[in-house]
């Protein structure tokens, strides 16, 4: 039995924007996403120099050295424009939220061996202030780069970034009760520490990177490649016999966000690598130099961690990932 | 385990946020901010800076997705439902295509434009408020492609929006208006986009379009208003901040605040002279006048603010008073430049009904009877004789504003108003004093214009033609275009009325 409720029946006289069709093949419905990237931003008739960089336009193909046909082919393949953006963001965020009031109301931070805690503290905290400026790279690949569809999920990855930032933040405070005691005491690591400070000349060197391109896989693929596997899966499995439970707990965000932004940067280089012998070159070149840096930098801090060998052999595994992810995305094999 | 302490909200924020900077010593600090100075302004302490939100990244993703999550129902009911078959008249369709092809686009140059800030500006809490907004102006550009994609499926003018917006004369208007932002240095950029754009003249666009929407049975449109007040809310308060804290840092930022304000006070202006003919031309059933909305928002609104910023230093914008007494005009003369027009306007048009013009005689009282009636009644003739008048004559335009020059001498509404400056060798012509400034702050930058008609003089827009140039435009001729009046956009509308009076019937 069906029932039929009448209205008046009404035919649309096309299915969807012009640009978007012709991305399509033909008119025919298309997807919220499509709609609300293709060819948004402008390309044509600018009409000023900017006064900060009159070599380019506002918007303008040249301000790196990828070359694609058509920008809209970096496509995200988790579809996201503002609206799906914000409520996958907060449906996860809500699973961190349940995982802080779990930890706090049954003191779970008091059962970490006390060394471990310090070790804990020690590598997690001032992570803040490298979040911090993963976000200023991913807001500055937004600011420069060209067609919606790889700046709009630039902007969605720095929110992402101040996000993060801010867990650790509040990780610092559960531990402290918060008086932001334990904040203090990692800037001054991350400003003055020997462990730390490799790391920051990574960060600060990647924030004037001039071309947003190589901006990107220094950001995404180099630093967080290493970062986001080194220090939310090696140390964290290290110190799962040192009560770090509950640190593993308020730290879920990351993993997950980071396997989840891996698909889109992932798409984005192995569809700009495809596109020629010049990009392919460029982007592994890029990988490369970063990637080795990456290592470098965060060498001290495994060791510290883990010790000398466990943290040379994290740092030699997590390379090794990086190098077979180049292969995965098209690149040239990379030195090791 | 310490004892815990409780946090205000304020001081949460504070813990969270402030702290997330550093001082640099790898990198020269001018390397990481390279644009921080060349515009004069002198910050002495960015910590300083209140914020006025106090929006953790986990509150903005928790906020903003219970907004989309509701207005993304209201856009599918609206949809499941042909709300468009709602609407007031199939008239009102033509504010929603001026709004996607000539806001949208802006809103999503806000987007960029504030990315750019907030990577730029040397200060985290500024920083963090410029990347909020960016995301979102991203979500407004987005969302109302949204809203507006369902009216595309039925109605004409909607379906090249973006392509049009980089090339049809009038959009060049608020286009050029979002470069001249976007090029300008981040400072100016959070003046002009947050200060004098979304604090003192957003009552002026958002309100009456969404107003509009609401008058006028476009339920879509409207409940994105809603879903946008409170974005808007925090953007107008960012905008207030931002210059307080310029005008409190240093006392040399106040001549340069000031020039940003007079110069971007009347940039706005001009834009809004389009919502001034939407509002008492476009809407089937009307909101206010823009005489009215012009007194009560920045006469009344404005006043206020600039005698509580009359402590810093700061006087109301330079040529407030012209643009008083332009209330009276420029409806009026807007909608007449499009009439004339209609050929190369993605939008239809139409001349006022009686009853309207009875509503425009009794809104301006000192104007319309004298001057405007007049030539609609002339036009109104013509039409009935089968001689509906076209201008087949491209019009010159402002260098600044590229509105054609069709404004009048203050104080004297029979004469065109034209100025012009000299600049290395070339003669570049304005429509009003407050343009002309401009040009003359910044010569090197307004000569570079783009402008719609000298493009099309030089070849650069398709060909020769009429039917050439709005080829190019993407612009379906007898359909986008002319008359509201025996346009498909009508022919459909009719067939609907008549199938729901024989429903009803």
């Amino acid at each position: 039995m069906t029932i039929e409720i009448k209205t008046l029946k009404v035919e649309p006289r096309r299915q969807t924007f012009g640009h978007v069709a012709r991305r399509l093949g033909a008119d025919k419905p298309a997807s919220r996403y499509d709609e609300a990237t293709m060819d948004v931003q402008a390309t044509a008739n600018f009409h000023y120099k900017p006064l900060w960089d009159a070599e380019f336009w506002h918007y303008d193909e040249r301000r790196t050295a990828i070359r694609m046909r058509d920008w809209y082919a970096l496509r995200d393949p988790r579809q996201f424009y503002y609206a799906s953006y914000n409520i996958a963001r907060a449906a996860q965020h809500q699973g961190t939220e349940r995982n802080f009031d779990f930890v706090e109301k049954r003191g779970l931070l008091a059962l970490l061996d006390p060394a471990w805690r310090e070790t804990v503290e020690g590598y997690l905290l001032p992570l803040r202030h490298m979040e911090w400026g993963a976000n200023m790279n991913c807001a500055n690949m937004c600011d420069r780069g060209y067609g919606t569809a790889v700046t709009a999920p630039a902007m969605f990855a720095a929110g992402d970034h101040l996000g993060m930032a801010q867990i650790v933040g509040r990780i610092g405070l559960a531990l402290d009760g918060n008086s932001g005691a334990s904040l203090d005491a990692a800037k001054q690591r991350w400003m003055e520490a020997p462990d730390w400070q490799e790391l920051r000349r990574l960060t600060e060197d990647s924030l004037v990177i001039g071309d947003w391109f190589e901006q990107f896989v220094a950001q995404h693929l180099a630093i967080d490649g290493m970062l986001y596997p080194l220090v939310y899966g090696r140390f964290d499995a290290a110190g799962q016999a040192l009560g770090g439970t509950a640190v593993s707990m308020l730290t879920g965000f990351m993993t997950e966000w980071h396997a989840e932004h891996g698909r889109w940067v992932d798409a984005v280089v192995k569809t700009a690598a495809a596109e020629s012998a010049e990009n392919r070159a460029l982007l592994g070149g890029w990988l490369g130099a970063w990637s080795r840096r990456a290592a470098a930098a965060f060498a001290p801090l495994a060791a510290a961690v883990l010790g000398p060998e466990a943290g040379a052999d994290a740092i030699a595994e997590t390379a090794a990932a990086i190098r077979a992810r180049a292969v995965r995305l098209g690149l040239d094999p990379l030195a090791a | 385990m310490n004892a815990i302490n409780k946090l205000g909200l304020k001081q949460r924020y504070a813990l969270l946020t402030n702290g997330l900077d550093w001082e640099p010593s790898y990198q020269p600090k001018s390397a990481i901010f390279p644009y921080a100075e060349f515009e004069g302004i002198k910050i002495r302490d960015w910590s300083k800076w209140e914020d006025p939100f106090r929006l953790t990244m986990d509150s903005y993703w928790k906020y903003q997705a219970e907004k989309e999550r509701k207005l993304y129902a209201v856009l599918d009911s609206f949809a499941q439902n042909n709300g468009q078959t709602g609407l007031s008249n199939a008239r009102y369709v033509n504010a929603a295509k001026l709004f996607l092809t000539g806001i949208t686009p802006a809103e999503y140059q806000a987007h960029r434009g504030f990315a750019h800030v907030g990577r730029h500006i040397p200060g985290v809490g500024p920083r963090i408020a410029a990347q909020m907004q960016s995301l979102d102006e991203l979500r407004h550009a987005q969302t109302q492609i949204h809203t507006l994609s369902h009216y595309n499926r039925f109605f004409d003018g909607f379906h090249e929006f973006s392509h049009m917006h980089d090339r049809v004369w009038y959009l060049s208007v608020p286009k050029s208006f979002f470069d001249d932002a976007r090029t300008a240095g981040p400072f100016e950029y959070f003046i002009a986009i947050g200060f004098a754009f979304e604090y003192v003249l957003t009552n002026l666009l958002f309100v009456p379009f969404m107003s509009g929407a609401a008058y006028n049975g476009d339920l879509a449109t409207v409940t994105f208003g809603f879903s946008a007040q409170s974005d808007e809310s925090r953007h107008m308060t960012l905008g207030i901040e931002v210059i307080k804290f310029l005008l409190e840092q240093h006392p040399d930022n106040l001549p340069i605040v000031q020039k940003w304000v007079d110069k971007w006070f009347w940039r706005g202006h001009r834009v809004l002279g389009l919502v001034a003919m939407m509002m008492d031309y476009m809407l089937p059933k009307k909101i206010m006048s823009w005489r009215e909305a012009w007194d009560i928002y920045f006469t009344q609104a404005g006043g206020a603010l600039f005698a509580d910023l009359a402590r810093y230093g700061l006087r109301p914008p330079k040529y407030a008073d012209v643009a008083t007494a332009e209330a009276e005009h420029l409806s009026h003369q807007n909608w007449s430049v499009f009439y004339q027009y209609t050929q190369a306007a993605a939008f239809h048009t139409w001349l006022p009904t009686p009853g309207e013009m009875d509503w425009l005689s009794e809104k301006y009282p000192n104007s319309f009877d004298q001057h405007y009636r007049p030539r609609f009644e002339m036009w109104a003739e013509m039409e009935r004789d089968g001689k509906r008048f076209y201008n087949n004559a491209l019009p010159q335009l402002c260098t600044v504003c590229q509105i054609p020059m069709a404004y009048t001498e203050p104080g004297d509404p029979t004469t065109i108003c034209f100025r012009h400056s000299e600049h290395k060798g070339d003669r570049y012509h304005f429509c009003s004093d407050g343009c002309k400034d401009i040009f003359d702050g910044e010569p090197e930058k307004y000569s570079q214009s783009w402008l719609p008609v000298h493009q099309i003089f030089q070849g650069n827009c398709g060909g020769a033609s009429m039917e050439e140039v709005l080829a190019w435009y993407r612009l379906n001729p007898g359909a986008d275009n002319m008359d509201q009046a025996g346009s498909p956009d009508q022919a459909m509308w009719d067939q609907w009325m008549r199938m729901r009076d024989r429903v009803a019937g």
